[in-house]
C-alpha cells in the first residue's frame, strides 16, 4: 500500500503527461502481481466496493483526536482525507511489535468482502499501520475520491509500455479482463499469449466525436467525410454472440459499458444475428421518431411493464457495425464498415432495427443547409428528433475514446451544453421545500487534474415531474451541506448531467470560470450521460470568441438569474 | 517578580525592561539580543548587538560591516549580566549559530527559544532542553497536521527522482540560510557525491558554512553552465527563483521545495511544486508539544504561527498559555511569494 501511495503522491504533483507515464510504467515494472493489477484497477475505476462515507471518516478521527484541534486543522488543510491522514496519531504500540502495513491487494480484497459494521475498525487498524502518505491514499481509495488527474486511458497506456504494445490493443481486450489482470501482465511481459475475451457478447469501448468549430472546416475536405443525422436518443451498443453451446446471447450496453439489457427486454428478440451494432435507442410510434422526453419515460425503470413496452415501443437506429459474427470490423475504415452494416441490417430484416441514413453533401455549404433544415434534407417528419449532424472520416477505424480529427459532431443549436449539477439550493414560495436552484459546472484541466468549475445557475426549464426527480437526486446524493445549499456529488462517474440551454455568453471576472451565461435554463436531464462526458470550459471559451466576433443584441437578463 | 515584568511584548519586539534590551527587535533599538541570523529576527541598525559569533558573522554577510553600532559575541552556555537580569545562550538547533535565550531575574527563568527544532541537523549544534518557569515558543507548525518525518527519507525521495529522470535537472528550492546547507549535507550523507550547483544568492552564506568546518563536498555556481551539462544534476536555489525566468537555463527541470509547508498538498500545488520535500528547520507538532512538556514550564507564551491550536493544547494539559502578539516574524528573506508562509 505504501508503494502505491507513493505513486499516487508523485502523480498528484506531476503535470506532464509523459512524466506521468514514466512514473506509472516504473511502478508497473517494479511492483509484482497482484498489487500492480489492483493499482491498475484503482486507476481505471475498475474496483468495485462500497465506498466509505465522509461521516465515517469524521467519526474515526473524532474518536482519536481533540475536536478543536481537528477543526483548526481541517480548516487549514481543506481536505478531509488529507487532514485525517496527517493528524492520525501514531499507534501506541511497541515498535518491534508493529504488524507490517497492509498491501494494496490486502486492502482491496478485504474491502470487497467486509461488512459495513466491520469497516470502521478495519480502517482504524490500517490507519495505525500506514504512514502519512499511505493513510492519505487509503482514505482516497475507500472514499472513492482519487482525483489525481489520471485517466483510465493513461493508466492503460503505461501498462502497454511494459510490453511495447499499442494501448489500443489493451482497449480491445479490456472488457474481457478483470482485476488483478494477471493474464494481461503475463502477456505484456512476454510470458504468455494475448488474453482472449471469452464473453460471447462483450462490450467494445465506444468511439466518441469532438464538437466541430467553424474554424475546423477550413482544414477539412468534404470528400473525406460521410455525414449522418445525430439522433436525439441514447447512444447504445447492441451485441449478440454465440456461447460455447451455440446459443445466442444478446446484450444492450450504454456508452459507458453498463449492461442495460434488463430495461429493454422488447429489443432482445431482434438481436438474433451475431454482431455488434453501434446505434441510437429511440421510441418510434407509427414509424415516427418521438422526442427525447418521450424516450425518458423508459429510462431508469426498475420494472418494465407490458403497458410501458406497448406505449413506448423501443427502436434501434444503427450507425455502425463493430463486429459481424466472429469478425472484428473495428480496424476497417468507416466506409467499409458502413457497407457491412447495410448488408447486416438488410439480412436481419427486423422492423425494430433500421439503418440511420447518411446525408449526401458535396460541399460544407450544402451540409450547412441540410443541418439547418433536416426535414427537406431527408429526415422528413423525424426532423424534430435530429440534434445535428455527425461527420465521420471515411477512412477512420473504430477507435475507443475521443480520437482527434476522426469524428465530429455538429449540433443544431450552438448554445446548448451538457453541464454537471454541483450545488442545489432551496427555492422560494411554493418551491421552498424543493431544491430547485441549480449551480452547474463544466470540466477544466487544473494543476490538480480534471475539475468541474461552476459556470452558471438555473432555476427553471424543467417540468414539475423533473423537479421531483432532481429534488430526490439532490437529497440522496448530498455530500455536504452549507446552510440552505447542498453540495451534490459531482465526479467523473457519479452525478447528474444537465443539458443547459442559454442565449449567449459574456466574460465575467466575478466568476471563477471567467464566463457568465445569459438566460440559462435546464433543457433536459441527461440521466444517461456520465458526468465525465459533460462539456468542457474550452467549449464555452470558443463559443465566447464566436459571440465576440459578432455584434450581437444585448439580452437584459443576467447570467446569475437572481 | 511577575514574568511580564521581566519580558513584555512591545511594538519593537520582546522587551526586557530590567535588562535594558530587546530580543530580536523588528525596529532599531539601543541594545538588541539576537537569537539567530534569519532576516526577520536579525535586522540591521541597532546600537549594540549581543549574539553568537555565527549569528554576528551572518548579519555582517547580509547587511555589511556597519550593521550595528557595536557587537558582542557570546558562546553557548555562557552567562552574562545585563542590568538587573542574567542572560544565557543555549543551542536552538534551528540553523548554524541559532540560540535560545534564557533570561533570569531572581528566581524566575524565562526562555525565549526563538525558532527551534528538536530534529537532528548535521549543520548545527543540537537543540538543548532548558528547564524554565516560562517558555516562549514559536508556533510556525503549530497544528497537528504538521508532522515532519525523517529528513533523510525526503532526500532519498529526491535521489530516486534524479535516478528516474536522469535527463532532467532537479531544482531544489530551499531558504538560503540553513535549509540549503542542511539539504546539501543530507545529500552527502546519503552518498551523493556529484557536484551540487548553487544559485548565486546562496553562494556567500554556503561558503561561510564551509568556512565553519561543515563539509558540503564540491559546490559549483549554476551560472554560466551549459544547459545540456545540467541534465541529471541537483541545483539549490532560493524558493522564489524556482518559479522564475532563471529556471529556463535548466533542461526540463523538476521543481522541488524543501520546507515543512510541503506537508500540506494544497501548499505545494499552489506553488507549482512537483516534488515536495518535507524538510523543516522548525519543530513539528510533536516536537513543539514534547518540548513544551519537557521544559517543565507552567506558563507558555506562544509567538508567530498557529498560536490558537498550540494555546488550546497547552490548556488541555493544564498549562497557563497565551498568544504573544508579536508582529514582523515569519517573513524570512522577503522572498516568500505566498502570504503567511514563514521561512520553514
Amino acid at each position: 500500500m505504501n508503494r502505491f501511495a507513493e505513486l499516487l503522491d508523485r502523480l498528484a504533483y506531476e503535470p506532464g503527461r509523459n512524466n506521468k507515464l514514466r512514473l506509472l510504467s516504473g511502478y508497473f515494472r517494479e511492483v509484482g502481481d497482484p498489487d500492480r493489477g489492483y493499482a491498475l484497477a484503482a486507476l481505471t475505476g475498475a474496483l468495485s466496493f462500497k465506498h466509505a462515507k465522509p461521516a465515517l471518516i469524521r467519526d474515526l478521527i473524532a474518536s482519536r483526536t481533540d475536536e478543536v484541534l481537528f477543526g483548526l486543522s481541517y480548516d487549514y488543510v481543506g481536505d478531509l482525507s488529507e487532514t485525517v491522514a496527517l493528524m492520525w496519531p501514531k499507534a501506541a504500540m511497541a515498535a518491534h511489535n508493529n504488524p507490517p502495513p497492509p498491501t494494496l491487494t490486502e486492502v482491496v480484497t478485504t474491502l470487497r468482502t467486509l461488512g459495513k459494521t466491520e469497516l470502521p475498525k478495519q480502517l482504524a487498524r490500517w490507519l495505525d499501520e500506514l504512514d502519512e502518505t499511505g493513510r492519505w491514499a487509503l482514505l482516497k481509495l475507500v472514499t472513492g475520491a482519487m482525483r489525481i488527474g489520471i485517466s483510465a486511458r493513461l493508466a492503460k497506456t503505461a501498462a502497454a509500455a511494459l510490453g511495447d504494445k499499442d494501448p489500443h490493443e489493451i482497449e480491445l481486450i479490456w472488457p474481457g479482463l478483470s482485476p488483478p489482470y494477471l493474464d494481461l501482465f503475463a502477456w505484456l511481459e512476454g510470458r504468455s499469449q494475448k488474453p482472449v475475451n471469452r464473453d460471447p457478447a462483450p462490450f467494445r469501448p465506444v468511439m466518441l466525436a469532438h464538437a466541430i468549430e467553424d474554424s475546423d472546416f477550413q482544414s477539412l475536405d468534404p470528400a473525406d467525410y460521410i455525414a449522418e443525422w445525430k439522433w436525439d436518443g441514447i447512444r447504445v451498443q447492441a451485441v449478440a454472440g454465440r456461447d460455447d453451446s451455440g446459443h445466442i446471447t444478446a446484450r444492450l450496453y450504454s456508452r459507458t459499458g453498463e449492461d442495460i439489457t434488463g430495461s429493454f427486454p422488447d429489443l432482445v428478440p431482434s438481436l438474433r444475428l451475431p454482431g455488434a451494432i453501434d446505434g441510437e435507442l429511440l421510441i418510434l410510434r407509427e414509424g415516427r421518431v418521438q422526442s427525447f422526453n418521450v424516450l425518458q419515460q423508459r429510462l431508469n425503470r426498475k420494472v418494465v411493464s407490458p403497458k410501458l413496452i406497448k406505449e413506448f415501443p423501443i427502436h434501434l437506429r444503427a450507425y455502425d457495425l463493430l463486429g459481424d459474427d466472429e469478425n472484428d470490423l473495428r480496424e476497417l475504415p468507416f466506409a467499409e464498415r458502413r457497407e457491412h452494416l447495410e448488408r447486416f441490417i438488410g439480412k436481419l430484416g427486423d422492423s425494430r432495427i433500421d439503418l440511420s441514413p447518411t446525408v449526401p453533401f458535396a460541399s460544407w455549404d450544402a451540409l450547412t443547409a441540410a443541418r439547418a433544415d433536416p426535414a427537406s434534407a431527408g429526415a422528413g417528419e423525424d426532423a424534430d428528433a435530429v440534434e445535428g449532424v455527425m461527420l465521420k472520416r471515411r477512412d477512420a477505424p473504430y477507435l475507443p475514446g475521443r480520437p482527434k480529427g476522426q469524428w465530429w459532431k455538429w449540433k443544431r443549436d450552438p448554445h446548448i451544453i451538457d453541464a454537471v449539477l454541483m450545488y442545489a439550493q432551496r427555492g422560494h414560495g411554493k418551491r421552498s421545500s424543493y431544491y430547485s436552484d441549480y449551480t452547474f459546472g463544466v470540466w477544466t484541466e487544473t494543476e490538480t487534474g480534471e475539475e468541474l468549475v461552476p459556470v452558471g445557475k438555473a432555476y427553471f426549464g424543467f417540468t414539475d415531474e423533473e423537479l421531483l426527480q432532481i429534488d430526490r437526486f439532490v437529497r440522496r446524493n448530498t455530500t455536504e451541506k452549507f446552510g440552505p445549499v447542498r453540495h451534490v456529488v459531482h465526479e467523473g462517474d457519479k452525478g447528474l448531467v444537465l443539458e443547459v440551454a442559454f442565449e449567449g455568453l459574456q466574460r465575467s471576472p466575478r466568476h471563477k470560470s471567467g464566463v457568465a451565461m445569459r438566460f440559462p435554463r435546464i433543457n433536459r436531464l441527461r440521466w444517461d450521460k456520465p458526468p465525465r462526458e459533460a462539456d468542457r470550459l474550452e467549449t464555452l471559451e470558443k463559443m465566447l470568441k464566436e459571440d465576440e466576433s459578432l455584434p450581437t443584441i444585448k439580452v437584459a437578463a443576467s447570467a446569475d438569474g437572481h | 517578580m511577575r514574568p511580564q515584568d521581566i519580558l513584555l511584548p512591545t511594538a519593537d519586539g520582546l522587551c526586557c525592561k530590567p535588562g535594558g534590551f530587546h530580543i530580536d527587535p523588528v525596529r532599531p533599538v539601543a541594545r538588541a539580543v539576537i537569537t539567530h541570523g534569519h532576516s526577520d529576527h536579525a535586522r540591521a541598525g541597532h546600537g549594540a548587538v549581543l549574539a553568537t559569533q555565527e549569528t554576528l558573522d551572518m548579519m555582517r554577510l547580509r547587511h555589511g560591516e556597519n550593521f550595528a553600532g557595536s557587537t558582542q559575541a557570546i558562546s553557548y552556555g555562557e552567562e552574562i549580566r545585563l542590568g538587573d537580569v542574567k542572560v544565557k545562550f543555549h543551542p536552538a538547533g534551528h540553523v548554524l549559530g541559532s540560540a535560545q535565550i534564557a533570561v533570569t531575574s531572581k528566581d524566575t527563568c524565562i526562555v525565549a527559544s526563538g525558532d527551534y527544532k528538536d530534529a537532528p541537523d548535521p549543520t548545527c549544534v543540537p537543540f538543548e532542553l532548558v528547564p524554565c518557569d516560562v517558555f516562549i515558543t514559536e508556533a510556525t507548525f503549530g497544528l497537528p497536521v504538521f508532522r515532519h518525518g525523517d529528513a533523510a527519507d525526503e532526500v532519498k525521495k529526491l535521489l530516486a527522482s534524479v535516478a528516474l529522470f536522469p535527463e532532467r535537472a532537479h531544482l531544489v528550492g530551499a531558504y538560503s540560510l540553513g535549509k540549503a546547507q542542511r539539504v546539501i549535507a543530507l545529500l552527502r550523507r546519503a552518498g551523493y557525491d556529484a557536484p551540487i550547483y548553487l544559485h548565486g544568492a546562496m553562494e556567500a552564506i554556503t561558503h561561510y558554512y564551509q568556512s565553519r568546518g561543515i563539509a558540503l563536498g564540491e559546490l559549483r555556481p549554476a551560472l554560466g553552465v551549459k544547459k545540456a551539462a545540467l541534465s541529471g544534476t541537483i541545483t539549490l536555489a532560493p524558493p522564489s527563483a524556482t518559479a522564475d525566468l532563471w529556471t529556463r537555463r535548466f533542461p526540463d527541470p523538476v521543481t522541488a521545495f524543501a520546507s515543512g509547508w510541503m506537508r500540506v498538498r494544497a501548499r505545494a500545488r499552489q506553488r507549482g511544486i512537483e516534488l515536495p520535500l518535507v524538510i523543516s528547520d522548525h519543530a513539528d507538532w510533536d516536537g513543539l508539544t514534547a518540548t513544551i512538556a519537557a521544559t517543565g514550564a507552567g506558563e507558555i507564551w506562544v509567538t508567530h504561527g498557529q498560536e490558537d491550536a498550540l494555546v488550546h493544547w497547552c490548556k488541555t494539559q493544564g498549562l497557563r498559555a497565551r498568544p504573544l502578539d508579536l508582529v514582523g516574524y515569519g517573513e524570512e528573506e522577503s522572498e516568500t511569494p505566498i502570504q503567511g508562509e514563514a521561512e520553514a
